[in-house]
């Protein structure tokens, strides 16, 4: 950090840069420091949980079992899924809220520094435990990273460390929830009022509460799997008066609401973007202020969609669906209101845009087989079926990752003082593009032709699409390579330098600072001057 | 590495011709509600493809013609309370418009009224139970001999060459044409669930409870589906093969059953 | 503490995180592998105990230094206060997921295994002869004949009990903004014997339901919510008792000023949370 470009935001008294060695990181309580450990963290979950992708699409390749035992490719179907949700999105986003919200906000830090190095502290020793069971007797979990039971009980070691593995998760995820909540809250320089937030914040502060509101929820959850299993209770025991089913219905209270938390600060990011590269406003923030709100709302009502065919009763099925369907118009809203910012613009498309449109196009793509899956009699047919994989592989992969992916190159050159290469950043766009689709696409043909999930090998009609998407699956990953050999070259200060604005006439505070941003920025409350607001 | 790519999946479609069916879509099926459903897919499919074609044109639209390179100015505005009341309401109708039909389908898909006849499935860890209620017949229904050897990792058999390789039965569910079969599903361990798709049927199947659900199939013929839910190492290999036949023949099968069954006690 | 801070307090390092790491790791290894069967377990779970609760101390005289010294200005304080309030509503949203399952068997799971709704045929296959009556230790009759916790008796006595420590909560509060001392700690202290004595009673009763009533944790869905439920909650109210007797040492320590105490009402806030709960419990729980 240049001692130019310190001096103009720092109060004398803090002048104090980061300790040295291992230390900053342990002992970290600064924002950006523990921003940056969250992305890192999350870039190895995401290659941790990408490995274990392609040991499924390798195995899923041609028919027959050619390289791992059925219960071992379980194994992988439910690591890969708790790695990527809870280590390589969340982690990201939380990360994301670490670096840019206090900026965004003119704040001198996160409200309480200490607790947030503690949630994220807390993240390698869940995943550590988690990991290990890889190596325990029986196996790492197999029942899916919904954790249905009776099945789940039948896991052998590692079952505790499954349960225990998604509490700390759970606590980590609350302890930021609340900082973020806080943060935004109390943090805020004095002119900001709420509504001139940036769309960032705002789909943060939605998310923290919505993280808030289900992360104790999956514990309970758990819990009841925890006692039914060594404490001798029937939660989920007919017998005893108890219902397997009840546990979906807990889950799932959980479970729906978990993914507009991973799809939401995707939102605020391209909410970020777009207006950036359009050279215009956002089009209707208010609007999507409410349409994001709403959209929280609904999510604590439609959360039996993933349970169609469990036998609910027929009213129950109705109201399930239409308040599904109901989730379609704000997140239209939020679409609609996307292309309006682009509409009249000023377009360039350098690389945080090209992925910030891939992801406007592939996310309503994904959206729309969730509207499909949202119908009861046609979700009979999908459920369970590789339909499903690629609904929320459209809304996971071109959404929240491509999300993440916009925001890194749209922020880096803020984060590192450096431009990143702009050529291979648009190369790196190029292919992950073409590859996701290839990846992705295909599995909607073998959903609808009747190939369930969760299987280790298949029936030979199903080899050709199998066969693509796995191509694709190696093309995606080895892509992301090249995203890694950029952020790193980024890093290192191989690029042109930054300007404080880096991009031409963005809005918000964070612009406002240098690049790279200083160790400690906003000591003092900044003015919200009328070219950096929002609406 | 692009090219590397391009030239397997072109080799992919070529071979693939060869091999496999392109099936793209979900089969109609052969139960009045099974071809209800396929409508009722295709509905919603098609308003789909509409919405996507007009929010895609627009985006396409505004990305070429808006760009800076043409020397667009970016315009000022950046709200519009008409165009949110627009694209709130109008999104309200078409779901309406799809809600009515998919609750017409599911309230008919609900209705088991009087059946024909009943069957208890029963899943298992991994195998389906079926019995015949009030016929005296019950069996087990496993993966076929030949798919199972050919599974096992290493076996030196190509699957290619099995016939209807992991979707065959040692002992198939058969019921005959036209008649309302209601099934009552259950569970011996963990969840299961009964799926065929021809017949538009797929229910879990729920250790301690019993789910159930209905097919009238129209047509003679042998339907294939897949236990989809996940329960354990071998949820592959619990197919399910239902076979329809014509009402005599279906008779005949059913005293054929019977005799079989008396001489095995007998026997005892 | 006094308003001094012109800034808002951004703590430099801190050690303390780091630590509460180690011990969550010691304590969630060594409970998995003491459930797996392997003794050491339980050895390896209390020393990630007692790192957790060294952790817990450290920190929080590192807090209480850094508040006596003047550091926290009243934006700090306000952080403290929405970071409790949000922790509540998520232990109160942990409790929720225990209700929920309580009044789903009670609705749902109990009324169909009786053959209502749409599950006719699992009562006359499965079932049958099982009828639909709450408690119940369901259709198998899992765990055995047993008696019902009734609302009277014990369960009565300590809703009198929580509700009267939380009068003398409040009475505290009061005495501590008029800056009477001799009544705060009086009162302070009457609050945490209640809830001591009420986890006393709690005990007694589990006592006797376990040894009379043949009421157990493995009494089928009665027992299951019964005891998580309850049990929940009285590890809350242990945990409540705990920080009301810190506060109370804190108190007189002479810490807290009439204007400045976040800590005593945090831990008000957390017990009048306990106390919320607990008459959940016993409408839902006991009485209905
Ligand atoms: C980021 C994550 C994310 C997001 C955003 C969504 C969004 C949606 N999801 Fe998805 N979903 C998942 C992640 C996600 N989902 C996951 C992980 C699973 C599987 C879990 C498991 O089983 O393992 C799943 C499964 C799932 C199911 C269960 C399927 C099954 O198992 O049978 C259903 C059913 O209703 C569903 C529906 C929806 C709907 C209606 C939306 C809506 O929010 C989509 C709304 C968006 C649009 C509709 C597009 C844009 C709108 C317009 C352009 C306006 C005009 C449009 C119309 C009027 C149609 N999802
Ligand atoms: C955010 C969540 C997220 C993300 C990002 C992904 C990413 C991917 N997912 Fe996954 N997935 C889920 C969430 C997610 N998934 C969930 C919730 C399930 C359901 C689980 C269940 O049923 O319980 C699931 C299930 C699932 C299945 C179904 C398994 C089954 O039903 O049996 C498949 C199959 O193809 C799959 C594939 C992929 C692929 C190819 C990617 C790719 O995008 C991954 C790309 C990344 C990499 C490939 C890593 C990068 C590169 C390297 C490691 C370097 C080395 C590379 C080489 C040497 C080639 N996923
Ligand atoms: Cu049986 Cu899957
Ligand atoms: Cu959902």
């Amino acid at each position: 950090m240049s001692s130019a470009v310190t001096a103009a935001n720092e109060h004398d008294h803090d002048h104090h840069g980061p300790a040295k060695g291992l230390k900053r990181w342990l002992y970290a309580t600064n924002h950006k420091d523990i921003g940056t450990m969250y992305l890192v963290f999350s870039g190895l979950m995401f290659f941790t949980g990408g490995f274990m992708a392609l040991i499924i699409r390798s195995e899923l390749f041609t028919p027959g079992l050619q390289f791992v035992a059925p219960n071992f490719f379980n194994q992988m179907t439910t690591m890969h899924a708790l790695i990527m949700v809870f280590g390589a999105v969340m982690p990201a986003f939380v990360g994301l809220a670490n670096w840019m919200i206090p900026m965004m906000i003119g704040a001198p830090d996160m409200a309480l520094p200490r607790m947030n190095n503690w949630s994220f502290w807390i993240l390698p020793v869940a995943f550590s435990m988690l990991l290990a069971t890889l190596f325990m007797p029986g196996g790492a979990p197999a029942g899916g990273w919904t954790m249905y039971p009776p099945l789940v009980l039948q896991t052998g070691d590692a079952f505790p460390f499954l349960i225990f593995s998604v509490h700390l998760m759970g606590l980590s995820s609350i302890m930021g929830a609340i900082n973020v909540i806080v943060t935004i809250i109390n943090m805020r320089t004095p002119d900001m009022t709420l509504l001139k937030m940036p769309m960032f914040v705002w789909t943060w502060l939605i998310t923290a509460y919505l993280l808030i509101a289900v992360m104790p929820v999956l514990a309970g959850a758990v819990t009841m799997l925890l006692t039914d299993q060594f404490f001798g209770t029937s939660f989920f025991l007919a017998a005893g008066g108890g219902d397997p089913v009840m546990f979906q219905h807990i889950f799932w209270f959980f479970g729906h609401p978990e993914v507009y938390i991973m799809i939401l600060p995707a939102f605020g990011v391209v909410s970020e973007i777009i207006p950036t590269f359009a050279r215009k406003p956002l089009f209707g923030h208010d609007s999507m202020v409410y349409a994001a709100s709403s959209i929280a709302f609904l999510s604590f009502i439609v959360w039996a969609h993933h349970m169609f065919t469990v036998g609910m009763p027929l009213t129950g099925q109705l109201f399930f669906m239409f308040a599904t369907m109901l989730i379609a118009v704000p997140t239209g809203v939020k679409v609609f209101n996307w292309t309006a910012t682009m509409w009249k613009g000023a377009m360039t498309f350098e690389t945080p845009m090209l992925f910030s449109l891939a992801f406007l196009f592939l996310f309503t793509i994904g959206g729309f087989s969730g509207l499909m899956l949202a119908v009861v009699s046609s979700d009979i047919q999908y459920h369970d079926s590789y339909f499903v994989v690629a609904h929320f592989h459209y809304v996971l992969v071109p959404g929240s990752i491509f999300a993440i992916m916009a925001a890194v190159y749209y922020w880096l050159p803020k984060w590192t003082g450096h431009m990143y290469n702009e050529k291979l950043g648009q190369v790196h766009f190029w292919l992950s593009t073409i590859f996701v689709n290839v990846t992705f696409f295909p599995m909607h043909f073998l959903g609808l032709a009747g190939m369930p999930r969760r299987i280790p090998d298949y029936s030979t009609q199903f080899t050709d699409f199998n066969s693509i998407a796995s191509i694709g699956a190696i093309g995606f990953g080895l892509s992301q390579l090249l995203f890694v050999y950029v952020v790193i070259q980024c890093v290192r200060k191989q690029g042109a330098k930054a300007s404080s604005e880096v991009w031409e006439h963005p809005k918000g505070l964070e612009w406002t600072v240098p690049s790279p941003a200083p160790y400690h920025t906003f000591n003092d409350p900044p003015k919200v001057a009328a070219e950096v607001a929002f609406s | 590495m692009i090219r590397r790519t391009c030239l397997s999946v072109a080799g992919l479609i070529v071979a693939g011709s060869a091999k496999a069916d392109w099936a793209l879509n979900m089969p109609r099926g052969v139960t009045e509600l099974s071809v209800q459903t396929y409508d009722l897919h295709m509905q919603v499919f098609y308003w789909c493809v509409a919405i996507g074609a007009v929010v895609f044109g627009a985006m396409i639209w505004s990305l070429i013609r808006h760009r800076k390179s043409l020397g667009a100015e970016p315009a000022k505005f950046s709200h519009s309370m008409a165009a949110e009341v627009i694209w709130t309401t109008i999104p309200i109708i078409i779901l309406l418009l799809m809600a009515i039909p998919a609750a017409e389908t599911l309230v008919k898909l609900e209705d088991g009224r009087k059946p024909d006849m009943t069957v208890v499935v029963t899943g298992y860890q991994w195998r389906w139970h079926y019995a015949y209620q009030g016929e005296d017949v019950a069996f087990y229904s496993s993966l076929a001999r030949t798919s199972a050897d050919a599974r096992r990792k290493n076996s030196g058999i190509d699957p290619f060459t099995v016939e209807n390789y992991l979707l065959d039965v040692d002992r198939r569910l058969v019921v005959p044409k036209g008649a309302k079969v209601r099934i009552l599903l259950t569970s011996n361990d963990v969840l299961h669930a009964w799926w065929v798709p021809d017949l538009a049927v797929k229910k879990d199947a729920i250790p301690g409870f019993i789910n159930e659900t209905f097919f009238r199939a129209e047509q003679s013929g042998v339907y294939r589906g897949q236990c989809a839910e996940l329960c354990g190492m071998d949820h592959g290999y619990m197919p399910i093969v239902v076979e329809v036949l014509e009402q005599d023949e279906y008779q005949a099968w059913l005293d054929g059953q019977k005799s079989a069954e008396a001489k095995v006690a007998t026997a005892k | 503490m006094s308003q001094t801070a012109d800034h808002y307090y951004v703590p430099h390092e801190s050690h303390w995180p780091i630590v509460g790491s180690i011990g969550l790791l010691l304590l969630m290894v060594g409970f998995s592998s003491w459930l797996n069967g392997s003794a050491p377990g339980f050895w390896i779970m209390m020393s990630g105990v007692a790192v957790v609760v060294f952790m817990l101390f450290g920190w929080f005289s590192n807090v209480i230094s850094e508040s006596v010294g003047g550091l926290y200005n009243g934006q700090v304080d306000m952080s403290f206060r929405m970071g409790m309030f949000w922790f509540i509503f998520s232990e109160v949203m942990f409790f929720s997921a225990f209700f929920g399952a309580l009044y789903y068997a009670r609705n749902m799971s109990v009324p169909w295994l009786g053959g209502s709704s749409n599950n006719f045929f699992t009562n006359l296959l499965l079932w049958s002869g099982f009828e639909n009556v709450w408690p119940t230790n369901g259709p198998g009759n899992v765990g055995g004949e047993f008696i019902k916790m009734g609302p009277f008796g014990l369960p009565l006595v300590n809703t009198a009990l929580l509700l009267s420590s939380s009068v003398t909560v409040t009475i505290a509060h009061h005495a501590l903004i008029e800056n009477r001392r001799g009544l705060l700690k009086f009162f302070l202290a009457a609050t945490f014997i209640l809830g001591f004595i009420f986890v006393f009673l709690q005990a007694e009763e589990y006592v006797e339901a376990y040894q009379h009533m043949n009421l157990k944790l493995t009494t089928g869905i009665y027992g299951s919510t019964f005891f998580m439920l309850t049990g929940f909650h009285g590890m809350h109210v242990t945990i409540g008792a705990i920080m009301l007797l810190i506060v109370w040492l804190r108190v007189m320590k002479g810490h807290f000023t009439p204007n400045s105490h976040f800590a005593f009402e945090a831990t008000a806030w957390y017990w009048h949370f306990v106390d919320v709960v607990w008459l959940g419990l016993y409408v839902f729980v006991y009485w209905l």
